[in-house]
């Protein structure tokens, strides 16, 4: 039998391995790559860099999803505690987040013919908005898309946002809230002085799941979309994956080193300032 | 819960009045009249204290309903995609036709819609179910995909959990968090280097190519890690001085009390990979390999009918795992956001 010093070798390894080989080993050789021509593998220093942040799509795509996750989870988060904190005091808690928590079940494909209906220049917005002064609009070709991609963002996400935020309302002892009651604290002092600091643990793990997801948001995108869709959303990962399907890889490679370290950085300073 | 707490203290505060009136009443005759007309003025006020005090829970309780209703409606917007995919699915392609006209024949005016189509029918299930194999092969690959990810993620996934989570060892917080960023990186950023990988191993354009890396994801290694971490650590180590083996161990105490945990992550796995988009989109270019997702928006108008019923079948399997773990999925959301 394997001893109890080993014995966690024997359960890692397959993962770590795979790990190794399908992420960490692979993403070394983008490093080395980034600093070398595709075709010829010469090595041309910090050239492929400059290419990246002197191009124009990368700018609009880095500043596109800065801003959607900028306008975004600040909403979603402060909405997500708000709808929480209703919640909490109400009875039917479980069928409340049942139905908050269902757009998630909701497949991306079967989203998109609905939005088309919804959103299209002679869908059904249009038509009930149509009695205002509002000139016909196509939401998905005009600056509007960034707001609808947005509002999308915000349907699909709430549930798992209110998720979190109820289960560390719960953690939170009633003792504590009753204490600070007798000690003749209003709802309103309870609420900025009790609930939210005890709440730090979980607004780091809502604000981190949250950016991971927001990422997700090009299948949406995409699907209503397709690759080149109008320049307010126009994103990170639209550029990635147009510069895969040309072949660019120098290009790539370099971004997707910047892009790493950033979300390497905006991880760990999360962290940091989490655990203190 | 926090409504649950109020509707008692209304039960307890109702028969707090009654008490006192009861003896009051009981006092009669015991005391002397003024004592007790003095008592009964007591108990008149606390009476009017207990209504007072009745009204406010009750206004209470109609503030609780009141925000139920207000929380309700954003929740019932939720539905209405489902409804309109599920009476365009039973609509025939006549309806369907006169109701899209608009953007079928690039016409102005609007589309318009129906909560009961004038005739409904089953012709499009028919159609799409019995008349076009290439649903199924799609509808397969999808499935397929999802549970060769979902069994490998089993084999390899929930026993590093259970490394995490039940020793220690040297460099054992390093390599969680390399994990934990591991799962928090978008695919896009990983992508050049899985294209790499796959590329030297000859999978592009094979459905390994979307299964391989999903396997080793490691956000199913951190909710099951999650569901570890709930198991009391004395209890290994008593199975230890019985002499239990470390992988005794992990099949009798591990598995079945971190079933909460796995299960968690098999379901929202389900719901991940059912929407598969990124990786078959840049990894597969055989249209024959895609999964259902990335096929059914290029379904056009032309199909409406067709498309409806099959974004409801695609919703079916979605809605099931949903419905059938729920409490593990939310489970499986909080585990996520434990403490690394």
């Amino acid at each position: 039998m394997m001893g109890k010093k080993r014995a966690w070798i024997f359960f890692l390894l397959p993962s770590l391995g795979g790990v190794f080989v399908f992420v960490v080993c692979p993403f070394a050789d983008v490093v080395r790559r980034s600093f070398l021509t595709a075709m010829t593998g010469q090595f041309v220093g910090l050239w492929n860099y400059r290419m990246v942040f002197g191009n124009m799509a990368f700018r609009t795509a880095m500043k596109n999803t800065f801003f959607f996750t900028a306008f975004c989870i600040p909403i979603l988060v402060s909405f997500g505690l708000l709808v929480a904190l209703a919640i909490s005091r109400v009875k039917h808690i479980r069928l409340l987040k049942s139905l908050y928590l269902f757009p998630m079940a909701m497949p991306t494909a079967a989203i998109v013919i609905v939005w088309k209906m919804l959103f299209y220049k002679q869908g059904f917005v249009n038509k009930y908005l149509q009695g205002q002064e509002t000139a016909l609009m196509d939401y998905l070709g005009t600056e509007a898309a960034f707001y609808l991609l947005a509002g999308t963002y915000i349907w699909k996400n709430m549930g798992y946002t209110v998720t979190l935020w109820l289960a560390g309302l719960m953690g939170i002892s009633g003792e504590m809230l009753e204490a600070a009651k007798v000690d003749g604290a209003g709802r309103m002092q309870r609420l900025f002085y009790v609930l939210l600091p005890n709440l730090k643990g979980s607004m780091y793990i809502i604000v981190v799941l949250s950016f991971l997801n927001s990422f997700k948001i090009y299948r949406e995108a995409y699907l209503v979309a397709g690759s080149y869709p109008h320049e307010s959303i126009y994103m990170l990962q639209h550029l990635f994956n147009n510069w895969f399907v040309n072949l660019d890889l120098d290009k790539m490679a370099a971004a997707a080193v910047v892009c790493g370290a950033v979300f390497l950085a905006g991880i760990l300073l999360l962290q940091r300032a989490w655990e203190q | 819960m926090v409504a649950e707490r109020i509707g008692q203290e209304k039960k307890a505060g109702r028969r707090g009045v009654w008490k006192d009136m009861g003896k009051g009443r009981v006092g009669k005759g015991r005391v002397g009249k003024r004592r007790e007309e003095g008592r009964r003025a007591d108990c008149w006020m606390s009476i009017g204290r207990e209504a007072l005090e009745f009204m406010r829970k009750r206004e209470e309780v109609w503030k609780g309903r009141l925000l139920e209703g207000v929380l309700l409606l954003p929740a019932l917007l939720v539905c209405i995609p489902v409804i309109i995919l599920l009476t365009g699915s039973v609509m025939g392609r006549g309806e369907l036709a006169a109701y899209l006209r608009p953007v079928l024949s690039e016409t102005s005016g609007f589309i318009s819609w129906k909560l009961m189509p004038d005739y409904p029918t089953f012709a499009n299930y028919k159609r799409l179910l019995l008349e076009t194999p290439q649903f199924f092969v799609l509808f397969w690959n999808s499935m397929g995909m999802v549970f060769a990810i979902l069994a490998g993620q089993l084999l390899v996934g929930v026993p590093a959990a259970w490394a995490f989570a039940a020793y220690e060892f040297p460099l054992r917080k390093w390599a969680l968090t390399v994990y934990i960023v591991l799962m928090l990186l978008p695919f896009q950023v990983t992508m050049l280097s899985s294209y790499l990988v796959l590329d030297g191993m000859g999978l592009m354009n094979t459905q390994k190519a979307i299964v391989l890396p999903a396997v080793f994801s490691t956000f199913p290694v951190f909710i099951c890690y999650g569901g570890f971490l709930q198991i009391p650590k004395e209890l290994f180590e008593s199975a230890r001085m019985d002499g239990a083996g470390e992988a005794l161990i992990f099949f009798k105490f591990g598995l079945p009390l971190g079933k909460g945990g796995i299960l968690s992550a098999l379901a929202l796995g389900f719901l991940e990979y059912w929407n598969l988009m990124e990786q078959p989109l840049a990894f597969l270019e055989d249209k024959a390999l895609w999964p259902l997702s990335l096929y059914l928006p290029e379904i056009g108008w032309q199909q409406a009918g067709y498309a409806f019923a099959a974004s409801v079948i695609t919703l079916i399997p979605a809605v099931f795992v949903f419905l059938a773990g729920q409490d593990y999925l939310e489970q499986g959301i909080v585990y996520a956001g434990l403490k690394g």
